[in-house]
C-alpha cells in the first residue's frame, strides 16, 4: 500500500539573553559546570523565579515573524515531573495561553512551495544537563549521574508546528529555514551540534488519501539538518515495513542513532502523559500591551524570505542566495555590493570559500578578517585576470589568516597571475621541452593534451599563470 | 525594675535611646528569659547565640556612632525556621531538611538586619508550616506558655509562644490560612497578615505560594505595625511582589473608630465558636460601637465554602513546591538503586504524615481528569470568595470574627483527627484566599485562664484601617495578662 507520512516538528530554541529566564545568572554556553547557578536556577528553598523581559520580547519578535498572534495576556504555568537535572522538579512553561498563537512558514523544495502552520511558540526555561556514568550512558543502569546546572533556567522557545509535513525533505527545509529566521532575529546562535537548537519529530503514517491519522511516534535525538532528514526517512521507512507485513505501530519515543542510522526505542520522561498542569503562583499573569507589540514588529529585522529575494534581484543566484541567508552572511554581500562588487560573483565567494572556512572554524563570522571593500576588491582582481581561480582561493585564506587585504596578501604571496606574454612564454617553452612525447600526439591531433600541458605550467608557475594565455601559447608554439 | 524582657519594643527601644540599656542588655534578657522557658515551651529550633551576640554589639556601637537605624534597632527578634538565613540552619521543622545551612538570606532577614533588628534565632513550626498546634513539627512539639499541656496554635506557634514568653521581643511568621493569627490568639499576642504582596516572599520556603504572606507577631498592636513597616515594600526578587506605596501604619494607629463601619461577618461569628470565645468577641464589639463606630452583620455565603476551596488549593500548591525536596541537591539523601528510587525513599523518609497527606492530596487533585472538579472548582470558589470580600468592603471599613472559634487546646487532642485540626483556621482562610490583610488582637482569657483572639479584616491595602482597628480594641479591652511562665519571678 501506498502511505502518506503526517510529520509535526517541536523546536526547541536557546536564547541567548544575557540573563537566564527567570534569575540574572548568565547565560553562557562554554562555562566550568555549575558556575553559573545561584538559588533560583537551582530551585533552593524560598527562591522565586522572576521573568526575563527580553526573552519574552524575542518571542514575541519570532512569533510575528511567523505570522503569528501575540496573546496580550499570556500564562505561565508549572509542568511537573520528577528528573534529576530538572531541580524543582516542574518547569515553568506555557500551557493554554502561550504567548503566540498561529502562523505559518513557506518553504520551497524542488521547486514547489510547501506550507507548514505554525500551532504556538511559547517559552519555557531549560532543565540541566545530566552526563551518566557507566552503564550503557543512559539513566537506567548507571553507576552515577553527574549534574551541571549551567543550562538550567536559560530561556528556552519552543515553537510546535502543525502536523502539515509530508516529506524529510520538507521537514528538513522547514527546520532550515526557521533556523534561517531565528539567526536573522539575533535572538539565538542555534547551533544544533551545542544543542541550542533541537528537533522533536512526530511522525504517523496513514493510507494515502486517509483523513484519520495513524499512530504517532516521537523521534528524538537529532543533532543536524541531515539527521533530522535521514532519521524521518528511516523512520517512514520502518513503519511502512511494519504495517505492510501486518503489524502495528506502537506509539512510543524513539532516539536516532546517527552511528547506526537507526532510530531505537528509548525509555523517556516525556512518555509519562500527566503534567499536572496548573497555573504558576509565583508569578502574575503576563500582560503584554499593544504598543510593545508594536514595537516590536516595527523592529523586526528583514527576514530570510525577503532577504533571499532581494539577493536574487541583485543577481546572486538562488542557490548561493540560500547559503548566504542562511549562514547569516547578507551584510557582508550588502557591503561589498556596495563597494562595487559585482553581486553574482561575490556570492559564489561567500557561498562558496567563505562559509566553508566558517564552517571549519565554528561558524564566528567576527573572526573572518574579510569585509565588503575586500571582498569587492577580490572579485575585481579575478575578473581583471590579475588573479586565477586557484590563487584567489589562496588569497581568501591569506584574508582570513589576518595577513591583510586580498591586493596585499596576493603581492606578499607572489601569487599575482602572470599575464605577460613574454615571462609566461619563457615558462611554456620548459614546460614544452620537457613533455617532447606529449607535443608530439598533440601536433598529431591529440587535443585534449593541452588541458595536460596547461596543467603542467600552471604548476610550474605556482598557480600563477593566466590559464587563457597559457593554453594559447601552448598552441601556438606546438603549432610552430 | 521590670526584666527588660517584659518591655514592649517601643519601651525598650526609648530605654536604649536613653542610655538605660544596651542592645547587649537586651539580648541578655532575652537568653536569660529563654533559658528559663525553653526547656519546657521549645519555642526555638536553633538559637544563633554568636550571629546575635555579634548583631547586638554592632548595634550599641552604631547607636554610639550616632547611627540610629529606627525603631528596631538593637531589639532581638525571632524568625520561624521557614525563612532562609544565610550561614544558619534553615529546616521548615521538616527532616528533609535537616542540617541545610542556607547559602542566601530571605528579604525579609536582610531588611530586618537592615533596621538593626539582631536576629536571636529560628521558631519552631509544624513542617513546611502544615498545621495549626506545632505538633507537626519533626523536631519535637511547642508548648502553650499559658498551659503547657496546650499546644500554642500553629502553625507559627514557635514564634507566638517566644514573643508571649518574651524569649524574643517580636517575630515573624508566615500565614497561609491563620498560621500567624490563630497561634497569636492562642498565646495571647498579636499576629498580623499583611496584603498579599506588600511583604516580598524570597527567602520564605514556600508552602501554597498563592497564599503564604509573611508579618509580625508583638506584644503589643504597635510593636507588630514597626516589624511591618521593616519588612514591607518592593522585591525586584518576588515577582508578585506588589510595587505600589505601603500604607503607613504606624501614622494611623491612633485614629480610633468614630465613624468607621465595622461588618460582623455572621457566618464565621457563630456556629462552632466556644461560648466564652462569643462572650469576649461580642463584649468587644459592644466596646467598639460605644468607641463610635456602626457595628452590623454581614453574610458572605461563599465563606462557608472557603475552607473546602483551600484544602484543595494550598495542597495543589504544596505538591509541586515541596516536589524539589528530592535528595538530589541539598538535605539529607536515602540511597537506592536508581534516581527515581533514591528520590521515593528521601521523600519517603523526610517528610511526616501530615506533609505528605497534603502532597497526596494536592497530587490527586491536580491530576488529569480530576483537575476540573477539584482544584478548577476550588479555584472557581476563590473567585467568588473573593468578589464577596469586595463586595462587603463597599460597604464596611472593616469586618470582625473571633480569630480561632476555641482557646488553646490540649497536646494531642486533634492530632489524629486532620479535620478537627482544619476547622481550627475557619476564620482565617478566608482572607488568605483573598489575600486582604488581617490581624489578631487578644481580648480576654476564658475560664481556664487562655487567651481568646478578636480578628479585624481589612480590604486589600488597608492594612492602615486594620492595624487601626486592632489598636483600637486594644485600649479599649486593656489587654494586660502575661502568661505563667513569662512572671517576673520567672516561674520556671
Amino acid at each position: 500500500m501506498t502511505y502518506e507520512a503526517v510529520i509535526g516538528i517541536e523546536t526547541h530554541v536557546e536564547l541567548r539573553t544575557r540573563s537566564k529566564m527567570f534569575c540574572r545568572c548568565p547565560v553562557d554556553f562554554g562555562a566550568e559546570p555549575n558556575t553559573n547557578v545561584c538559588p533560583v536556577c537551582l530551585g533552593l528553598p524560598g527562591a522565586l523565579p522572576v521573568p526575563n523581559r527580553q526573552a519574552i520580547e524575542w518571542t514575541i519578535a519570532l512569533g510575528s515573524a511567523l505570522g503569528a498572534t501575540i496573546a496580550t495576556n499570556s500564562v505561565f504555568h508549572r509542568k511537573n515531573y520528577f528528573y534529576a537535572d530538572l531541580p524543582k522538579n516542574y518547569q515553568i512553561s506555557q500551557y493554554d495561553v502561550p504567548l503566540c498563537v498561529g502562523g505559518h512558514l513557506d518553504v520551497d523544495v524542488d521547486g514547489t512551495t510547501a506550507r507548514v502552520g505554525i500551532t504556538r511558540v511559547h517559552l519555557e526555561e531549560d532543565t540541566g544537563k545530566s552526563s551518566h556514568l557507566g552503564g550503557d550512558g543512559r539513566i537506567h543502569g548507571a553507576d552515577a549521574v553527574r549534574i551541571d546546572f549551567n543550562r538550567s533556567g536559560i530561556p528556552l522557545m519552543e515553537v510546535v508546528s502543525e502536523p502539515d509535513i509530508r516529506s524529510p525533505e520538507v521537514a528538513r527545509a522547514y527546520a532550515q529555514e526557521l533556523q534561517s529566521i531565528v539567526i536573522a532575529l539575533g535572538v539565538s546562535d542555534a547551533r544544533l551540534e551545542e544543542g541550542s537548537m533541537r528537533f522533536d519529530a512526530n511522525v504517523s503514517l496513514r493510507p494515502q488519501g486517509a483523513e484519520a491519522l495513524g499512530t504517532k511516534v516521537e523521534v528524538k535525538n537529532m543533532n543536524s539538518m541531515r539527521s533530522l532528514q535521514r532519521a524521518l526517512a528511516y523512520e517512514i521507512d520502518r513503519q511502512t515495513k511494519l504495517l505492510d507485513s501486518g503489524g502495528s505501530v506502537a506509539q512510543e519515543t524513539r532516539h536516532w542513532d546517527e552511528a547506526n542510522g537507526r532510530t531505537d526505542p528509548g525509555r523517556s520522561k516525556e512518555e509519562s502523559s500527566d503534567y499536572r498542569y496548573f497555573q504558576e503562583p509565583d508569578l502574575l499573569p503576563l500582560e503584554i500591551p499593544d504598543e510593545m507589540i508594536d514595537g516590536l514588529v516595527g523592529a523586526l529585522p528583514e527576514l530570510p524570505t525577503v532577504r533571499r529575494g532581494r539577493l536574487t534581484e541583485l543577481g546572486v543566484d538562488p542557490a548561493s542566495a540560500q547559503t548566504i541567508v542562511s549562514g547569516d552572511l547578507t551584510g557582508l554581500l550588502d557591503d561589498a555590493v556596495a563597494a562595487g562588487a559585482d553581486a553574482r560573483a561575490a556570492g559564489i565567494w561567500l557561498a562558496g570559500e567563505v562559509i566553508a572556512h566558517l564552517n571549519r572554524h565554528g561558524g564566528d563570522a567576527t573572526l573572518l578578517h574579510l569585509d565588503g571593500p575586500g571582498l569587492a576588491e577580490l572579485c575585481a582582481m579575478v575578473a581583471a585576470a590579475e588573479l586565477s581561480a586557484t590563487a584567489a582561493k589562496e588569497v581568501l585564506a591569506g584574508v582570513f589568516a589576518g595577513e591583510g587585504s586580498p591586493r596585499a596578501v596576493a603581492e606578499a604571496r607572489d601569487l599575482m597571475q602572470v599575464s605577460d606574454e613574454a615571462a609566461l612564454g619563457a615558462v611554456v617553452e620548459a614546460v614544452l621541452a620537457e613533455h617532447a612525447e606529449e607535443v608530439a600526439r598533440l601536433r598529431d591531433g591529440e587535443d585534449r593534451l593541452v588541458g595536460f600541458l596547461v596543467g603542467k605550467v600552471m604548476a610550474a608557475s605556482g598557480g600563477k599563470a593566466d590559464p587563457a594565455l597559457a593554453s594559447e601559447l601552448i598552441r601556438r608554439f606546438a603549432a610552430s | 525594675m521590670t526584666d527588660p524582657a517584659d518591655l514592649t519594643i517601643a519601651d525598650a527601644g526609648a530605654r536604649l535611646r536613653a542610655g538605660e540599656l544596651t542592645a547587649v542588655d537586651l539580648l541578655d534578657a532575652v537568653r536569660r528569659r529563654a533559658s528559663m522557658t525553653e526547656a519546657i515551651l521549645h519555642a526555638y529550633l536553633t538559637i544563633d547565640h554568636a550571629g546575635a551576640s555579634e548583631a547586638a554589639a554592632e548595634a550599641d556601637a552604631a547607636l554610639a556612632r550616632g547611627e540610629d537605624r529606627g525603631p528596631l534597632h538593637g531589639i532581638p527578634v525571632a524568625l520561624k525556621d521557614n525563612m532562609v538565613t544565610r550561614g544558619v540552619e534553615t529546616t521548615a521543622s521538616s527532616r528533609i531538611l535537616a542540617g541545610w545551612v542556607p547559602p542566601y538570606d530571605a528579604t525579609v532577614v536582610q531588611r530586618l538586619r537592615a533596621a538593626g533588628a539582631v536576629i536571636y534565632g529560628k521558631t519552631n513550626l509544624d513542617e513546611f508550616a502544615m498545621g495549626s498546634s506545632t505538633e507537626n513539627s519533626a523536631y519535637g512539639t511547642s508548648r502553650n506558655p499559658w498551659d503547657p499541656d496546650r499546644v500554642p496554635g500553629g502553625s507559627s506557634g514557635g514564634s507566638a509562644a517566644a514573643v508571649a514568653v518574651g524569649s524574643a521581643f517580636g517575630a515573624l511568621g508566615s500565614d497561609t490560612g491563620g498560621s500567624i493569627r490563630q497561634p497569636a490568639a492562642l498565646c495571647g499576642v498579636v499576629g498580623m497578615k499583611p496584603t498579599y504582596g506588600l511583604v516580598s516572599r524570597y527567602g520564605l520556603i514556600a508552602f501554597a505560594s498563592s497564599l503564604d504572606q509573611i508579618g509580625p507577631l508583638g506584644r503589643t498592636v504597635e510593636d507588630a505595625a514597626m516589624l511591618f513597616e521593616a519588612i514591607t515594600g518592593y522585591d525586584p526578587f518576588d515577582a508578585t511582589s506588589s510595587p505600589g506605596p505601603v500604607p503607613a501604619v504606624r501614622a494611623s494607629l491612633d485614629g480610633g473608630v468614630d465613624g468607621l463601619r465595622i461588618g460582623v461577618l455572621s457566618e464565621l461569628a457563630s456556629e462552632g465558636v466556644e461560648p466564652s470565645v462569643a462572650a469576649a468577641f461580642h463584649d468587644t464589639l459592644d466596646r467598639l460601637g460605644a468607641a463610635g463606630a456602626t457595628i452590623e452583620e454581614v453574610s458572605l455565603p461563599t465563606t462557608k465554602h472557603a475552607l473546602s476551596a483551600y484544602y484543595l488549593i494550598a495542597p495543589a500548591e504544596c505538591s509541586a513546591n515541596l516536589a524539589r525536596f528530592d535528595g538530589v541537591r541539598y538535605g539529607p539523601r536515602i540511597d537506592g538503586p536508581n534516581v527515581e528510587q533514591m528520590m521515593a525513599a528521601t521523600r519517603r523518609d523526610g517528610f511526616g504524615p501530615e506533609v505528605t497527606r497534603r502532597i497526596l492530596l494536592g497530587t490527586y487533585a491536580l491530576s488529569a481528569g480530576y483537575y476540573d472538579a477539584f482544584y478548577g472548582q476550588a479555584q472557581r470558589v476563590r473567585t467568588l470568595v473573593v468578589r464577596e470580600f469586595a463586595a462587603a468592603y463597599e460597604r464596611f471599613d472593616a469586618l470582625v470574627t473571633p480569630t480561632s472559634p476555641t482557646t488553646a487546646f490540649p497536646v494531642g487532642a486533634r492530632a489524629d483527627d486532620p479535620l478537627a485540626m482544619y476547622l481550627s483556621d475557619v476564620c482565617t482562610i478566608p482572607s488568605n484566599l483573598s489575600g486582604d490583610p488581617a490581624i489578631s488582637v487578644p481580648v480576654g482569657l476564658d475560664e481556664s485562664g487562655l487567651p481568646i483572639g478578636f480578628q479585624v479584616l481589612g480590604p486589600a491595602l488597608g492594612d492602615d484601617t486594620v492595624f487601626r482597628v486592632a489598636r483600637t480594641v486594644e485600649s479599649l479591652v486593656g489587654f494586660a495578662a502575661r502568661p505563667a511562665l513569662a512572671t517576673s519571678e520567672g516561674a520556671v
